[in-house]
C-alpha cells in the first residue's frame, strides 16, 4: 500500500472521530482551501480556558479531513494556552507523513480553523491584551 | 493510427526523459503548461549568447538581426491564425494579459452604465473576472450562457441572453475543465446581430486544433504561448479598426511616437499596445514553437489527440465508479478529461498518481463557477498534447484502479 495513505490516515478518512456539530458550542468557525475545496467547520465548547467538547464537519481530501479528526482528539480537554503552541511540525507528526508545500495545507486547513475559533474567544476574554 | 510518430517526437522533449520517484514521468497536465522542444529551447538560448540586444530603436547590426528575428516570430503568429495583418498581432504576458488588455483599453472606452457583457459558464477565470472588473467599474450588468448536462453550452436561450444592449460577448473555444468545444457559428451571428464585440478565449485551442481568424470572424482572440510549446508569452488578436480606435494600454517606451512635457502621441498598430522592452527572446521562442507545430500540421495535432481522448475515455470507463465530465462524443471535446471518483477526493487522486510520477491536476482548474454549476467541489484532470501516447494513458488506468481500491 502506498505510503502517503497509511491505515491511520485512511480510517481517520473513512471514520473520522467527532463528527457532526455542537448545538452549545461557545465557539465557531470555518474555513476552506480555495485550492481544492478542503472545506472544515469546527464548533468549540470552551469553558475556562480549556476546549471540554469539539466536533467537526467537512468534507474534502483524506489529508484534511484526517487532521481534523486526529486534531479534534488532540485538543479535547486542552488549554487554549496549549493549543495555541500547535504548530505545523505538531500537525505533521500527529499525521505521520512528509508533505509537499501544496498538501501541508490539506493538513493544516483545520489547525487554522480550531485557532481562528480559539483566538476569536480568547481576544474576548482577555480585554487587557 | 495517428500521422505523428510519437515515439520519435518525444526525443525532442529534453523534460520527458527524466525520472521521478524511479519511475519515467508521464506528464498528463499540458492544459496547465506544456512541455517545450529542443528547437524552442535553443532558439532562446542562442537569442540570449548570440542576438540579444534592445529592439526597434538600435542602428547597429546585432540590434538590427534582433528586431528582425522579433517581428518575424510575430508574422510566423499571424500566419498560424491567419490575421489579415501583422498589426492585429499584439505581444502580452499571457492569454490572462490579453483578455485584461481588452477590458482595460476597449472596455473602459466603451461601456456604460446599463449595457450589458455576456460570458458562459464554463469560463476560465481569466475570461471571467477582468468582465467582472470592467462590470463593476461602468455599472453594466454581467449575464452567462448556461451549460447544459454534457458540458457544453446551452444556447436554447441565447436570444433572450444575448440582446440588443449587449455590447460584448466572450466566450472559451474550448472549455479547459469539460473539453467542449463551443458551437461559435450561433454565438457570434447572435453577437454579430445586435452589433456586440466578440471575444475568444483561445487558450485551450490554439494549441490543439487549425485556428483562422478569418473564418471565426472574431474581433479579439487571445491565446498563450507556454500552453503551445512555447515560453511564457502571450498574443492577443484584434482587427485592425478596433485596435486603431482603441486608446493604449500600458504607457511607456516603444508605445509612443512624440513624448510632450504634458502629453504624447502613440505608435502604429501594433506597437502602441506593447510598451517597454518585450519578452523579446520570448517571442522569438514562440516562433520556434509555431514552425515545430507548423511541421507536424495542426489537423495532425488534433487527429492525435481525438484518437488518445477516444482511447482514454473508453479505459476510464473500465474504472469504477469513476465519471468524466464533457462530451461523449470526441469531435465535440478537446484532449482533455475532467473526472471525479465516488468518495474520493481529486487531491488524493493526484496525490497518489504522483507516486506513480504520473501527472494530473486536482482541484477548480480555475473554473470555480463551472465546478458550482455541477455543484462539484473539484476534480481531477488528465490532458493530452503531441509527446502522450496511449501507454501512458494505460499507466494511468492502472494507477485510478489503484486508487479505487486504496479507497474502498
Amino acid at each position: 500500500m502506498d505510503d502517503l495513505y497509511k491505515e491511520v490516515i485512511l480510517d481517520h478518512y473513512q471514520h473520522p472521530h467527532n463528527q457532526g456539530s455542537l448545538p452549545d458550542a461557545t465557539n465557531s468557525y470555518e474555513d476552506s482551501n480555495p485550492l481544492c475545496g478542503d472545506k472544515i467547520r469546527m464548533d468549540l465548547k470552551i469553558e475556562n480556558g480549556i476546549v471540554t467538547d469539539v466536533k467537526f464537519l467537512g468534507r474534502g481530501c483524506a489529508i484534511s479531513q484526517a487532521a481534523a479528526s486526529m486534531l479534534t482528539d488532540e485538543i479535547k480537554g486542552k488549554s487554549l494556552e496549549e493549543i495555541r503552541r500547535i504548530d505545523t511540525r505538531a500537525v505533521l507528526d500527529l499525521i505521520g507523513l512528509t508533505l509537499g508545500p501544496s498538501r501541508v495545507k490539506c493538513a493544516l486547513l483545520p489547525l487554522k480553523v480550531i485557532k481562528a475559533g480559539a483566538y476569536g474567544i480568547h481576544a474576548a476574554e482577555d480585554e487587557e491584551e | 493510427m495517428t500521422t505523428l510518430n510519437v515515439s520519435l517526437l518525444r526525443q525532442d522533449f529534453p523534460i520527458l526523459q527524466q525520472t521521478v520517484h524511479g519511475k519515467p514521468l508521464i506528464y498528463l497536465d499540458s492544459a496547465a503548461t506544456s512541455q517545450k522542444p529542443e528547437t524552442v529551447l535553443r532558439a532562446l538560448d542562442t537569442y540570449y549568447r548570440t542576438t540579444n540586444a534592445n529592439i526597434h530603436r538600435g542602428v547597429y547590426q546585432l540590434a538590427e538581426q534582433a528586431t528582425e528575428e522579433y517581428e518575424r516570430a510575430r508574422k510566423k503568429i499571424q500566419k498560424f491564425i491567419n490575421a489579415k495583418s501583422w498589426r492585429e498581432i499584439v505581444w502580452t504576458r499571457n492569454a490572462t494579459e490579453a483578455l485584461n488588455l481588452i477590458a482595460y483599453t476597449w472596455g473602459r472606452q466603451n461601456i456604460r452604465a446599463g449595457d450589458e457583457l455576456v460570458i458562459s459558464m464554463l469560463e476560465h477565470h481569466s475570461n471571467i473576472v477582468p468582465w467582472q472588473l470592467l462590470a463593476q467599474a461602468q455599472g453594466a450588468t454581467l449575464k452567462h450562457i448556461p451549460a447544459d448536462a454534457q458540458g457544453q453550452l446551452a444556447l436554447d436561450q441565447l436570444d433572450q441572453i444575448i440582446t440588443p444592449k449587449t455590447k460584448l460577448v466572450a466566450v472559451t473555444m474550448m472549455s479547459n475543465v469539460t473539453g467542449a468545444i463551443t458551437p461559435l457559428d450561433p454565438i457570434m451571428a447572435r453577437a454579430r446581430a445586435v452589433g456586440a464585440v466578440t471575444v475568444i478565449d483561445a487558450a485551450q485551442s490554439a494549441p490543439h486544433m487549425p485556428l483562422d481568424v478569418q473564418k471565426l470572424d472574431c474581433d479579439f482572440l487571445a491565446f498563450s504561448g507556454h500552453k503551445m510549446l512555447g515560453p511564457f508569452v502571450g498574443v492577443l488578436y484584434g482587427k485592425k479598426a478596433l485596435l486603431e480606435a482603441m486608446p493604449p494600454f500600458l504607457g511607456g517606451g516603444d508605445m509612443i511616437r512624440q513624448v510632450r512635457l504634458y502629453d504624447s502621441s502613440w505608435n502604429d498598430l501594433p506597437y502602441k499596445f506593447e510598451a517597454g522592452t518585450p519578452a523579446i527572446a520570448e517571442a522569438i521562442g514562440l516562433g520556434a514553437a509555431v514552425d515545430y507545430l507548423n511541421a507536424l500540421g495542426m489537423e495532425n495535432v488534433r487527429a492525435h489527440e481525438m484518437e488518445l481522448t477516444a482511447y482514454c475515455l473508453a479505459k476510464l470507463a473500465e474504472v469504477p465508479k469513476l465519471r468524466v465530465l464533457g462530451p461523449t462524443n470526441v469531435a465535440e471535446r478537446g484532449g482533455l478529461a475532467a473526472f471525479e471518483m465516488q468518495n474520493i477526493h481529486p487531491h488524493d487522486i493526484a496525490g497518489m498518481l504522483d507516486r506513480d510520477a504520473i501527472c494530473i491536476r486536482a482541484g477548480h482548474h480555475c473554473a470555480q463557477p463551472l465546478h458550482d454549476f455541477y455543484d462539484l467541489s473539484a476534480t481531477a484532470r488528465a490532458s493530452f498534447y503531441v509527446y502522450n501516447t496511449p501507454a501512458e494513458i494505460d499507466q494511468l488506468v492502472v494507477a485510478l484502479r489503484k486508487v479505487s481500491q486504496t479507497f474502498k
